[in-house]
């Protein structure tokens, strides 16, 4: 019996052919793995930097509110230890004296934070005089210093002094300006994609608004940035560097993204579900409020939170309307000095010393986590409700 | 209303058994009422016209089955009866069609009425991914018909009798009408078409997409409708037309070749393209 289907091995057109094949698959491996080890690189990097932020070496001391506490915080804290306590923790001691007199001529003990160049000692990233690491070592050893969670990372604002600096501040200046943005950008782009996707005739306007929707979402960003500085800040007068204006400027930027990714949750609704409402005689309003937004709001909403997430880690057009600015007080209105968490990894990203490397890193760690969170969000709402029809 | 639909049930619950087929031409002792009418209607997308000079009688409580190839036009004219036409930008018609001697396309006319008057059932079922309740009770709620709790529950359970459904759901009302078979899903539609208490059904083949064992369903249940509603259905497979319609009309390139009571139509078509087509020649 002649044997016709096992002669490949000897057919160069087909051994070809499969060489090809074998080396295009092996490119394309190659290339997902170069891109996974730079995602892990990435994020080895900035954990390893970062994590240390979220931990901070602190004293425990005898503060004594003498009377030359009363004028200058330092002198409440033992002579041998003020290289070491942070100037951060005794500063608000003369005040403390001032609104409680009673504590005049009293002491007791406390944890404070250290220094910050003592901390960075602790967690091996920085070098100090040979006599300040005996002392540090034995009060160490002696267990008069330790280490915490550092919760003030997460509950106070900017300070100069990077023991003290937090991201709150920065936080609830993103929420603010998130939530500007949504309730400027959301309804008005939401409307908007109903309009020209369920109203709308097709027509040369039409055409050219959606060509050119399409290109503002193209747009870099800073341009927004300026846009917004030229219409909010100087026609309308809106205060600079507040989360108002910068949650006008990203709706501006967020605007195109939600009108596009709405559209196309409308679009996505069967034709079919649209002409069984009008055949029972429902008008073009009916057929989209009881059809067609129910089944499409999953895709608006992920559309949504997507556009809001990239706003979020949005710099640029911050800057150019004042946002960078140093808050150490979380602003209480929209209307206040703001800044954002971006802007804040960026302003400690800038600073030269060397505490604020971690603290830049601990700053990328918890945005990422915001980011990932709202994405998961995104993808668990369009999960949960995708096509029930 | 209610005696008449208890009626319309146990009647089809009796002949859910057994088959029954009038022939047609027994049925038509007297003149029938014409219910809706077509006269010279054209109709145009963009600049090709799909529909030329159209005359059309459809009679009351009769189906009217119309057949021809793919892309005569016969579908297009149904969707001319409720003016569905309305909905594709470019289509433009001339002509006229009459509901009881009013002009459906008079600009006085309100499409949104014109439709609670003349249903639709499509081809492939469309029930909104609500529950067979909502399904049921939305267009007569839209429409002020049915206001009260009670008085939806009754028209529920009377559309889905009609539909010949009740038995099947009425324990499951609260399912998502999409989770229903595909004849079932198509059921629920006529369910949803009848609530709304049209005069006119139009059905654009609406038994394409089923089995054979859903599709006889679905035709009985045609049969049954007839006594109440006015029916115009597209349908592809001759046989159906031949047991479900009274009256066929016979379509190609958007003409009407021939129109006649359907035993006729089928037996000793006067035309030879009609010929042609029911013994398979061409389309």
């Amino acid at each position: 019996m002649q044997r016709r289907l096992t002669g490949s091995a000897n057919d160069p057109l087909i051994r070809a052919r499969y060489r090809r094949e074998s080396r295009f698959k092996a490119y394309s491996i190659t290339a997902l793995f170069v891109a996974f080890a730079i995602i892990v690189a990435f994020f080895t990097d900035i954990i390893s930097q970062g994590y240390s932020a979220f931990w901070r070496a602190e004293i425990e001391v005898t503060l004594d509110y003498n009377e030359r506490a009363e004028r200058i915080g330092r002198f409440a804290i033992p002579e041998d230890l003020r290289e070491i306590v942070s100037r951060g923790a005794v500063r608000s001691i003369p005040l403390q004296i001032r609104n409680n007199p009673a504590l005049a001529g009293t002491s007791r003990t406390e944890w404070v934070p250290v220094y910050s160049r003592i901390d960075q000692y602790l967690k091996g990233k920085e070098e100090l005089p040979p006599a300040l690491v005996r002392q540090v070592d034995e009060l160490k050893a002696a267990g008069v210093i330790r280490t915490t969670f550092n919760w003030a990372f997460f509950t106070s604002g900017d300070s100069k002094l990077p023991e003290l600096a937090g991201i709150f501040s920065a936080a609830v200046g993103s929420l603010l300006v998130l939530a500007v943005t949504l309730v400027f950008a959301f309804p008005i782009g939401v409307m908007s994609a109903i309009y020209l996707e369920e109203f709308a005739p097709d027509n040369k306007l039409t055409q050219a608004i959606e060509v050119n929707i399409n290109n503002l979402a193209a747009v870099p960003s800073i341009i927004f940035g300026l846009l917004g500085l030229a219409v909010f800040i100087n026609t309308f007068g809106v205060p600079r560097s507040s989360a108002l204006v910068g949650g006008l400027t990203l709706g501006l930027m967020t605007l195109p993204i939600i009108i596009i990714s709405t559209r196309a949750a409308l679009r996505a609704v069967p034709d079919p579900i649209r002409l069984g409402a009008f055949a029972m005689g429902c008008s073009r309003w009916q057929v989209v409020r009881d059809h067609v937004l129910p089944l499409s709001l999953p895709g608006i909403l992920t559309g949504t939170i997507i556009g809001l997430a990239q706003a979020m880690g949005e710099t640029a057009p911050l800057i150019i309307v004042g946002m960078i600015a140093y808050i150490p007080e979380a602003p209480t209105s929209i209307f206040e000095s703001a800044t954002v968490l971006p802007a804040q990894v960026f302003t400690w990203a800038s600073e030269p010393r060397k505490a604020f490397v971690e603290k830049t890193a601990a700053g990328i760690i918890v945005l990422l986590a915001i980011l990932l969170t709202l994405n998961a969000t995104a993808v668990f709402l369009r999960r949960k409700f995708e096509r029930r029809w | 209303m209610e005696t008449e639909v208890k009626n319309t049930t146990s009647a089809g619950a009796a002949t859910m058994a057994q088959k029954v087929e009038t022939p047609p031409s027994e049925r038509q002792t007297a003149t029938p009422e014409v219910k809706m009418s077509a006269s010279d209607l054209n109709l145009w997308y963009g600049d090709t016209q799909a529909l030329h000079d159209i005359n059309l009688d459809m009679y009351a409580r009769e189906v009217t089955a119309l057949i021809g190839p793919s892309g005569c036009g016969k579908s297009t004219f149904l969707r001319c009866l409720n003016r569905m036409n309305d909905l594709i930008p470019q289509v433009h018609i001339k002509g006229n069609v009459m509901l009881e001697g009013e002009d459906i396309y008079d600009p006085s006319v309100d499409v949104v009425q014109l439709r609670t008057f003349v249903g639709m059932v499509f081809q492939k079922p469309n029930p909104f991914p609500k529950s067979i309740y909502e399904n049921i009770a939305y267009a007569p709620r839209l429409h002020g018909t049915g206001t009260s709790r009670s008085e939806l529950d009754d028209l529920v359970e009377s559309s889905l009798k009609r539909a010949g459904l009740w038995n099947e759901v009425a324990d499951r009302l609260d399912t998502p009408g999409t989770e229903l078979s595909g004849g079932q899903q198509q059921r629920l539609c006529i369910a949803r078409a009848i609530a709304v208490n049209p005069e006119v059904i139009l059905m654009d083949e609406p038994a394409s997409a089923l089995d054979p064992l859903a599709t006889a369903t679905v035709e009985e249940l045609i049969h049954e409708l007839k006594d109440n509603y006015t029916i115009v259905i597209v349908t592809h497979n001759l046989q159906q037309a031949a047991r479900v319609a009274g009256y066929t009309a016979f379509f190609h390139m958007g003409r009407i070749v021939e129109v006649n009571d359907t035993d006729t139509l089928f037996t000793n078509p006067k035309e030879q393209r009609t010929e042609d087509y029911i013994t398979g020649r061409f389309g």
